[in-house]
């Protein structure tokens, strides 16, 4: 279970080191990860990623099923050791999970502790920081409210409907105030209302804390919705297919951003994405990071 | 309502135990069998034969004996337990001498044990019981660990949980169910070799005092000392199952759930 | 140390059936190695004198000593006894407590009277019918047989009751509506249920009953490998005592493996792993 030591440095690929700019909060650099498991076939995840958020941006992140999201969502969180290239959040290159981050995992059910209530949840990774107890109990009460379950603070997870439940791991990270908050797919097994009642939690979360957001999913609509951009993702080995800005006014809400015709459009030009690398049409070379 | 309600409750938990009682006394009160005295006689000789002083000198060595091997078992057990789920290479290098220990019926432990520790003490009985109570809460610690749930684990490490907080707030509270289902067949087992380590060697102890009694053919104070023993053993098991309940009410809760009752 | 390969590669390869074969090899390897420390470590820490070579004998002469007994009769005919007397207590207690589980489970009312009556009489450890069976049969089978069928019976009767309880009532409805008999309700219905449970009971009992039949035999002088054992600890042959404890634990392992390979055969259609409901 120990922190995993990246041996990153030297085989990084030869590319101009970009000036180190305050304004960008993540960084990936020529990451790229290939599992090699002795007695298991070779398996080629990501072949080359280069890309970057600036501070207080919401990305989303899509792709094709398979297109390694998962592997990428965990080789930022410095749960995966990479092959080589390395990710840069704050400056600093993540070697294991970083202090200034937090995942939001998408099975809710599991991420909870279930032996624990919903505050003791939220406050275990405060109590690693360092916190007093009536610090923590403060913050995590905050940070409930938040997400609208001041209620069930006393309760179990278990207990929770599992909308209720990927509530309270948003809840728990918002807690940690990291810079970097990373969801994976963290929408995908709940109900459709619930779904858009988070998508917009997660908006208004991320407006008032002023949060980095990298949101992974597989939901075109939903990455249109919610993302400053769009990075889509080819099959596997995974390559940048395109980063797409999306120019939607901030202020969005379900029902007119959704039939507003730019939305469609931009809708339309993901899906085209997904379509064509699903074929497996894919850019012979990486698009260096920012540009569509 | 709830008087009729609780009385219906009552009579079905405890209408089959008087029944069988009252068909035991019925049957044997005419016994002349010396293995199988009346039952009214059995009664008689209770408060004669299990006096103050054969508690304090049988009954109390026994489960103390009984307690440190199986508290030494339930330590060790945890913590080596621990350790091995959570290092994949040191568990297959330990598994298969771990399946052998296991599968060496404990009672047998008894003459090596007498060769080191001698039997003739407490030393080898607690040895014996702690040494048979080991394997169950050893191996099913094990399974827990190496079974934590994937997600529970990443979200540890990706909050950056240190290794001490990991190992007290995810590690074991996410073992326990199977730790406690180690524990309860440790528990039945440490009964058993409290028992037969008492058989062995001159000594002093509820088993001792058994077998004492049916060797001079005490009979019927020797039922009296199979349902001492008897006794023990149910309030042993109802005492695990109150710390079961306070300890895994969110996992008995959990499961309720899921099953959808 | 690094649980990476193991904990973190289902996250790419959802695991598929051959890749997780493909790592097992390492493994038994490691496993093979364990072996060799123990028995290695076992025989320096006695010809070294560091554990006294009267209390623990070089592994080598255990070895020898157990293949000597290979080639004597007298050990095959305790042998024979131990799995005889091991497996007619376990049969008996399988066709008991499966008997006894599908007909109290079946009918809510039994189940409700005996609840408290089954609860009360599990945990009497069967040690304590020991003085009784002595008197009884003194060193006979027969004294070894009733431990382990009283200790093997409650295991096997609790797991039934839970199979019979998991049965899904919708299909005992159905079952009712197309107006089965009680014999086919527990053939169609109830038996493929319970039979994961049953296969659970096997290999708890089997293990259970195994302690209690040593158990007789060295603390009642029952025939068979455990009364050989305590012969051989107060003769004072103590390489002897460990040959037949190392033999005795084989057997220990050998049930285990069968158990679980009845378990597998039995099962490989069920969808569930089920770990212990007892």
């Amino acid at each position: 279970m120990s922190i995993l030591k990246a041996p990153l440095t030297s085989l990084r690929p030869e590319r101009e080191t970009p000036a180190r700019d305050d304004a960008v909060a993540l960084d990936l650099r020529g990451v790229q990860k290939t599992y090699d498991t002795p007695g298991r076939p070779q398996v080629e995840a990501i072949r080359r990623l280069d890309f970057s958020i600036r501070k207080g941006e919401l990305v989303c992140v899509v792709g094709p099923s398979g297109a390694g999201k998962t592997t990428l969502l965990r080789s930022i969180a410095g749960l995966l050791e990479l092959t080589s290239g390395e990710v840069v959040l704050d400056g600093a290159t993540v070697t294991g999970p970083p202090q200034g981050m937090a995942v939001v995992f998408q099975e809710y059910g599991r991420s909870l502790f279930p032996w624990m209530t919903v505050r003791q949840n939220v406050e275990l990774p405060l109590k690693e920081k360092g916190l007093g107890k009536v610090e923590r109990r403060a913050k995590a009460l905050t940070a409930l409210e938040e997400v609208g379950l001041t209620e069930a603070a006393d309760q179990h997870p278990w207990q929770l409907s599992g909308g209720m439940q990927q509530r309270v791991a948003i809840a728990r990270a918002i807690a940690y105030e990291p810079t970097v908050l990373l969801m994976d797919e963290p929408f995908a097994a709940v109900d459709a209302q619930t779904r858009a009642e988070l998508e917009d939690l997660v908006r208004s979360l991320w407006k008032r804390l002023g949060v980095t957001v990298l949101f992974v999913t597989h939901d075109i609509d939903e990455a249109v919705y919610l993302g400053e951009r769009v990075i889509v993702l080819s099959n596997r080995p995974t390559v940048l297919m395109e980063d797409v800005r999306v120019d939607l006014p901030a202020k969005r809400d379900q029902l007119t951003t959704r039939s507003d015709a730019r939305f469609g459009e931009l809708r339309g030009h993901v899906y085209a994405l997904i379509q064509r690398a699903k074929r497996g049409d894919r850019p012979d070379a990486p698009l260096p990071g920012g540009g569509a | 309502m709830s008087i009729v309600a609780l009385a219906r409750r009552a009579a079905i938990a405890l209408g089959l135990p008087i029944v069988l009682l009252a068909a035991w006394w019925v049957a044997s009160a005419d016994s002349t069998s010396p293995f199988w005295p009346p039952l009214q006689k059995i009664i008689q000789t209770f408060p004669t034969t299990w006096t103050w002083d054969r508690f304090v000198g049988d009954v109390v060595p026994s489960l103390t004996r009984l307690a440190i091997g199986y508290a030494l078992a339930v330590i060790v057990g945890i913590v080596l337990g621990t350790a091995i789920g959570l290092m994949p290479r040191l568990r297959a290098l330990s598994e298969p001498v771990l399946e052998f220990f296991r599968a060496i019926p404990p009672p047998v432990m008894v003459p090596i044990i007498a060769l080191f520790a001698g039997y003739t003490g407490s030393l080898g009985k607690v040895l014996t019981i702690a040494l048979g109570c080991l394997w169950p809460i050893l191996l099913n610690t094990v399974e827990g660990v190496r079974g934590l749930e994937p997600t529970l684990t990443d979200t540890a490490r990706s909050y950056r949980l240190s290794t001490w907080r990991r190992l007290t707030f995810v590690v074991l509270p996410g073992a326990s169910p199977r730790i406690f289902a180690g524990a309860r067949q440790a528990l039945s087992i440490g009964v058993i070799l409290m028992v037969i380590s008492e058989l062995f060697g001159a000594n002093r102890g509820l088993g001792a005092a058994i077998v004492q009694f049916q060797r001079s053919f005490a009979i019927p104070q020797m039922w009296t000392g199979i349902i001492v023993l008897g006794l023990i053993g149910v309030v042993l098991a109802a005492l695990f199952r109150a710390v079961e309940n306070r300890m895994l009410a969110w996992y008995q809760g959990q499961r309720q759930i899921e099953r959808g009752e | 140390m690094s649980s990476s390969p193991a904990t973190l590669a289902p996250a790419a390869t959802r695991g598929t059936p051959r890749a997780r074969r493909g790592r097992r090899r390492p493994d038994a390897w490691l496993g093979v190695l364990g072996v060799a420390i123990v028995l290695v470590g076992a025989e320096t820490l006695s010809r070294t004198g560091i554990v006294n070579p009267a209390f623990l004998p070089p592994v080598s002469e255990m070895y020898a000593k157990l293949f000597q007994l290979l080639g004597e009769a007298d050990f095959w005919q305790s042998l024979w006894l131990t799995v005889r007397g091991w497996a007619v207590g376990l049969g008996a207690a399988m066709a008991l407590g499966i008997l006894a589980g599908f007909v109290i489970g079946s009918l809510p009312w039994l189940r409700a009277v005996t609840r408290s009556t089954i609860e009360f009489l599990r945990p009497i450890p069967s040690v304590a019918l020991i003085p009784l069976v002595v008197l009884m049969y003194g060193t006979k089978p027969a004294s070894a047989f009733l431990l382990v069928l009283y200790a093997a019976f409650w295991q096997v009767l609790v797991q039934v009751l839970y199979g019979v309880a998991d049965v899904d009532p919708v299909a005992r409805d159905t079952a009712r509506s197309y107006r089965f008999g009680p014999l086919r309700v527990a053939r169609s219905v109830i038996y493929p249920t319970a039979l994961p449970y049953i296969m659970t009971a096997f290999r708890l009992a089997a293990a259970v009953a195994l302690i209690l039949e040593i158990t007789a035999e060295l603390v009642i002088g029952v025939p068979g490998l455990g009364r050989d054992i305590g012969v051989a600890q107060s003769s004072g042959a103590v390489a002897e005592t460990y040959a037949l404890v190392i033999v005795v634990g084989l057997i220990g392992v050998a049930v285990n493996l069968l158990a679980r390979v009845v378990e597998r055969k039995a099962l490989w259609w069920h969808p569930s792993v089920r770990s212990e409901a007892a």
